[in-house]
């Protein structure tokens, strides 16, 4: 791991003040994959800003019907929530479907939603990786490509997005709070937070230098019943080759959104309109100009059969 | 050269093996690495004040001292084990503030103020934590490695059942959960054991869950 100078933030404000001015800055809350990335050294900040102790860790109602989620709310903590348990249950149960119950502990909401893929490639600094490396080209492309991203892809990268909960977030329309270097603060609509690669993969966000996520604000409650259906190699603890989030109400409408197959949590409200028609015309609308590799194809009948059991459930 | 010539330690042989092992999986290319990365810079040390098993050690540490580290090496807590050192295997597993996280992948910096218990302060050989004792009379390991990671794990999973966070198998999200098997094998997820002792740490873990221990 290279050095890094630390410092405790005294306001969001202040913290991302500091970001903006202190070259090789990086904000730390859980540290679960900053960490991780600085050990094998993808990640070699100069100087780690630690915002933990910014009151950001509370869930408080908005006026609206809405609930707002501070940024440094742990993964457990929103699962549990009595409001979210009740109003949301496909976003509790993406948190409980993801990680380690020790990693929930720390992991915190807006550090969910920055977390960086799990391409081999990326993790190791002997391979070309153009996210890692911007230039250096894509090894995945020819190589180990069976868990990553089939739409939403460039020829620059095809990492795939490794979060559950931002894929719920993604279905509930949710909008990131955030304060920029200068004070000011605005509200990213979650379907503009994460970029796609085209070819600057190692842009991932919408956020500006320096910006600091403070919370997610979640809509009213939109009813309906709520899944969240996850496949991955193993039954627990493991990132999802294909998950299916969804929405559906009594009168056949519905929302619908998918992880594991892109560089975002991947929805398309025009395609929700099939939900009628069933999963495969579903399925055909949401990956349709796909471009999966020959060891990842096998993920578009996977999201099909996966949607077709989630609809099947919720007719009972 | 001579096999008798050779002498290296276990834990330097199970280093060296471990090195070989990645270069053999990802043969190296010219020109991947960043520029930057191979810049030094120099380390840079910062006094912290941790509280562990009740006893408050003021340290002078290097920031990229991670909690597993400083309680392996500098305060001689050899209890807590480094399997992987990223998160994957439980090995590390301690309380802070009473909730179970993998100490590998947090600064010991962080936490400051905190109040971490390792698996020294949880039970001594003289008075066994109940956990200790039903692990124990289960045959909860073979090796013993991961251990130490799944007691203290247990304890902070058993704290979550307790107060009522639900988990990936729990049919309804709004009750009670359950104490069985299977909500204890998911929760328990996090920590492996390469011996394969996972039927009797069920057991074990039932046991006290139980208040059979
Ligand atoms: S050593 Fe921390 S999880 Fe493996
Ligand atoms: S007892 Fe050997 S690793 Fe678990």
């Amino acid at each position: 791991m290279k050095s890094f100078t630390y410092e405790k933030a005294q306001s969001p404000a202040e913290a991302a003040a500091a970001a903006a001015r202190i070259p090789g800055a990086r904000f730390i809350a859980g540290g679960t994959n900053l960490l991780d990335l600085m050990k094998l050294e993808v990640e070699t900040p100069a100087h780690l800003i630690d915002v933990n102790g910014l009151a950001l860790d509370r869930l408080e109602p908005l006026s609206d019907g809405g609930l707002r989620v501070g940024a440094l709310v742990r993964n457990t903590d929103l699962a549990a929530d009595a409001r979210v348990r009740r109003d949301y249950p496909v976003l509790a149960r993406a948190l409980l479907a993801g990680a380690s119950g020790q990693l929930r502990n720390k992991a915190t909401t807006a550090g969910n939603l920055l977390q960086r893929t799990r391409c081999a490639y990326f993790y190791d600094t002997n391979q070309p990786c153009n996210k890692r490396v911007p230039g250096s080209g894509c090894s995945a492309l020819e190589g180990l490509s069976r868990p990553l991203a089939l739409i939403g892809v460039s020829r620059a990268c095809i990492a795939s997005h490794p979060s559950d909960m931002a894929v719920a977030m993604r279905l509930l329309d949710a909008g990131v709070e955030t304060v920029k270097a200068d004070g000011s603060r605005r509200l990213i609509p979650i379907a503009d937070f994460h970029r796609l690669p085209g070819d600057t993969p190692q842009h991932e966000s919408a956020l500006a230098p320096g910006e600091l996520v403070t919370a997610v604000s979640l809509p009213p409650p939109l009813g309906g019943k709520h899944y969240y259906r996850k496949v991955r190699d193993r039954a627990s603890y493991a990132f999802a080759l294909v998950s299916v989030a969804a929405i559906l109400q009594p009168d056949g409408s519905g929302r619908v959104a998918l992880g594991g197959v892109a560089p975002r949590p991947w929805r398309l409200e025009s395609a929700e309109a099939a939900l009628p028609l069933g999963a495969r015309a579903v399925t055909e609308q949401l990956l349709a100009g796909a471009t999966p590799t020959q060891q990842n194809a096998f993920k578009i009948p996977l999201v099909q059969r996966t949607l077709s059991a989630v609809l099947a459930e919720a007719q009972g | 050269m001579q096999a008798s010539n050779i002498k290296l330690s276990r834990r330097e042989l199970l280093v060296m093996s471990a090195a070989s092992a990645t270069m053999m999986a990802m043969p190296a290319v010219a020109g991947a690495q960043p520029a930057s990365a191979g810049r030094a810079r120099a380390p840079v040390n910062t006094p912290v004040a941790l509280r562990v098993n009740g006893h408050l050690h003021e340290l002078e540490l290097d920031t990229r001292s991670s909690l597993l580290d400083v309680l392996r090496e500098r305060l001689q807590l050899g209890g807590t084990k480094k399997g992987c050192d990223h998160g994957q295997c439980g090995a590390c597993t301690v309380l802070v503030n009473g909730r179970r996280i993998n100490a590998c992948l947090t600064l010991a910096v962080m936490h400051q103020g905190d109040e971490i218990t390792t698996i020294e302060g949880l039970g001594t050989p003289q008075r066994l934590h109940p956990l200790q004792a039903a692990f124990v009379r289960h045959d909860g390991y073979q090796c013993g490695y991961c251990t130490p990671g799944q007691i203290c794990s247990a304890a902070g999973m058993l704290a979550e059942i307790e107060a009522g966070i639900p988990s990936h198998v729990s049919a309804d999200l709004e009750a009670r959960p359950l104490l069985s098997a299977a909500e204890i094998r998911e929760r328990m997820s996090g920590n492996l054991c390469r011996c394969g002792a996972y039927a009797n740490i069920v057991d074990a873990i039932t046991d006290v869950a139980e208040g059979r221990a």
